[in-house]
């Protein structure tokens, strides 16, 4: 127990103490992972409206490619940008392998089939007949999808959440992609499998408990809004 | 509180309406008309095509073919001008989440009304309906009937020039149900907006329209003024539909004084008419103008010029009421019975009854005239 206890002592003294190294590599963490959340939330929170609330030819075939690119292990989804971004690859002359945008490249692509996929199955559960409700009172089809989506802002905000929570503990495609560069690229997930490595397993844990702080306090966000509106949610 | 002035109803018509799923065509209506200020109630059973008919003529949604004509323009869904002018609540009030002022003024919002005005707009129509400053409840936990107000006023809101309701009481229990749909009929009549009332309910359809259209598998089997159609359906379908007896068959045999005499095989029937001796027409009665009396009651004075011997052949409980079938001289005539006179007249198949109603009450038309 002994290792716990230096770990929480390690962590709050890192935190305390101002580490440039440490405060450098929450920054990177965060950058990389809004940017791959707001990328990820842009391409996904269209393509999972149009799959949960419109019909046509080949959506169950978009649903099961969108729910099986949810799966694909991230070690995966870093190699193919990986190849891409290398020096032979076909994006190779933008010279982005090893810097945080390649970083944000793999983790919107780990970050948007989840939110594409929980955003379609929280519009699927919006009644069809609400929107025909909004359509006859005057709205457009973009107003009608934002109200779909207000209505069903609890379960896409959720799958926001739950990019962000892919982001932030993936380590796969930023140890493959970014190069785990200290002062660059390093994240806290990379950092953790470094210290782990060297042995300093206090360090690594007291980074461990970093990472878990932030996930807390990105749920108890949620959870605080959804108690905040339980008052106009459907029982 | 200003009131804001009521805009005149359009016209809302329709022609040629086909709409298919699949291989099944859900509605095939050659015509549908509601005039300005009027009230159309689409009457039908479940499945007819009524909802369907309904989202096509308030452009919601396209018809595969046929035209939809509003105030005499031709307009499709992708009109939202168009749209602008109706409004529509459902049999679900599907409200939205939020307040209830946040889904009164939703329409109002979307036409980007002032705050000041949209503020001012809500609290009437909430007035309208019997809510008055209920604004900042949360619309998801009103009950049904409260709820179902508030998708009026959020209707009602808009001034449309043409009101759709889609079954907007069907959900609601029977004692809530009576009030709003006196409500409603109230509320339809002094904002005169043209109005599609689609319902299963004829009682319903008879408190609040001008007129009806009776749908049955999407084709439309009777229109026309709701007494005229009521009174005599123009098929038997319809008048089971319709809880009516069926139409019967006779022929003038006396015409004097806007009172004619149909024989219908056996007896003759006394109606308010003019159509001249020798024409073959068809006659009906609403059950609820048919009294019974027991075979060998001392029937009391009145106006009723139709008295006849008859046998009861059916007995059907409805409930609080009953519906009686009985058989004058080979013809069907049907009555409606509350359960107490039911008991009290030992009223079964096989009972002799006479059976009484007024002239006026019956509805003649010439045969072969729809």
């Amino acid at each position: 127990m002994q290792v716990f206890a230096e770990a929480v002592v390690t962590a709050v003294t890192l935190l305390f103490q101002g580490s440039t190294e440490l405060w450098n590599v929450i920054a990177v963490t965060f950058e990389v992972a809004i940017v791959s959340t707001a990328a990820g939330v842009v391409l996904g929170a269209p393509m999972g409206f149009v799959m949960g609330a419109t019909r046509f030819r080949g959506r169950r075939l978009l649903v099961a490619l969108m729910n099986t690119a949810m799966a694909v292990p991230p070690v995966v989804i870093g190699l193919v940008v990986m190849m891409f971004l290398s020096r032979q690859g076909p994006l190779g002359f933008l010279g982005l392998l090893y810097t945080k945008d390649a970083m944000s490249i793999a983790q919107t692509l780990i970050s948007a089939p989840i939110i594409a996929g929980l955003t379609a199955a929280a519009v699927a559960s919006v009644p069809y007949k609400l929107r025909l409700q909004a359509r006859s009172l005057g709205a457009s089809r973009v107003q009608e999808a934002l109200l779909a989506l207000r209505e069903a802002r609890l379960g896409v905000l959720a799958a926001v959440a739950s990019g962000f929570g892919a982001v932030v503990r993936g380590v796969g495609a930023v140890m493959m992609v970014g190069g785990n560069i200290e002062g660059q690229t390093r994240v806290l997930t990379t950092a953790i499998v470094q210290e782990s490595r060297k042995g300093d397993f206090g360090l690594a844990l007291a980074l461990g408990l970093i990472l878990m702080t932030i996930t807390f306090a990105m749920n108890g966000f949620l959870t605080w809004y959804q108690h905040s509106n339980e008052r106009f949610e459907r029982s | 509180m200003t009131t804001r002035t009521t805009p005149a109803g359009i016209s809302l018509q329709a022609t040629g309406i086909r709409k298919t799923y699949g291989k099944r065509t859900v509605v095939d209506v050659a015509e549908v008309r509601i005039e300005p200020g009027e009230t159309l109630a689409l009457l039908g059973p479940s499945g007819a095509g009524k909802s369907t008919l309904l989202a096509i003529l308030g452009l919601l949604e396209p018809a595969d073919e046929g035209t939809v004509l509003l105030d005499g323009r031709e307009v499709t869904h992708r009109d939202k001008a168009a749209r602008l002018q109706m409004a529509a609540a459902f049999q679900s009030p599907y409200l939205f989440k939020g307040t209830v002022a946040d889904n009164v003024s939703y329409g109002l919002r979307l036409r980007r009304m002032l705050s000041g005005a949209r503020r001012s707009a809500v609290a009437e129509a909430l007035e309208r309906v019997g809510l008055a400053g209920w604004e900042d409840r949360s619309a998801l936990t009103l009950s049904g009937g409260e709820a179902q107000r508030v998708a009026l006023a959020r209707a009602l809101v808009l001034r449309p020039r043409v009101l759709l309701l889609d079954e907007p009481l069907s959900s609601l229990d029977p004692l809530i149900k009576g009030r709003l749909a006196q409500d409603f009929a109230r509320i339809i009549r002094e904002e005169s907006m043209t109005t599609l009332y689609v319902t299963h309910d004829q009682n319903e359809a008879m408190a609040v329209a001008d007129t009806m259209m009776i749908l049955r598998d999407g084709v439309a089997v009777a229109s026309g003024p709701v007494d005229e159609i009521t009174g005599l359906p123009p098929d038997a379908w319809t008048a089971t539909f319709l809880g009516a007896g069926e139409p019967l068959e006779g022929e003038v045999v006396s015409s004097a004084e806007g009172l004619v005499g149909v024989d219908i095989g056996g007896a003759v029937v006394f109606a308010a008419g003019s159509e001249a001796v020798g024409t073959p027409v068809l006659l009906g009665v609403r059950p609820e103008d048919v009294l019974l009396f027991e075979g060998d009651a001392e029937i009391p004075q009145s106006t009723a010029r139709n008295r006849f011997a008859g046998t009861v052949t059916e007995v059907q409980s409805w409930g609080a009421m009953h519906h009686m079938t009985i058989d004058v001289a080979g013809s069907p005539f049907a009555s409606r019975v509350s359960r107490a006179s039911v008991r009290e007249l030992g009223l079964e198949a096989g009972s002799f009854v006479q059976v009484v109603f007024k002239a006026s009450a019956v509805r003649v038309r010439v045969r072969g005239d729809r």
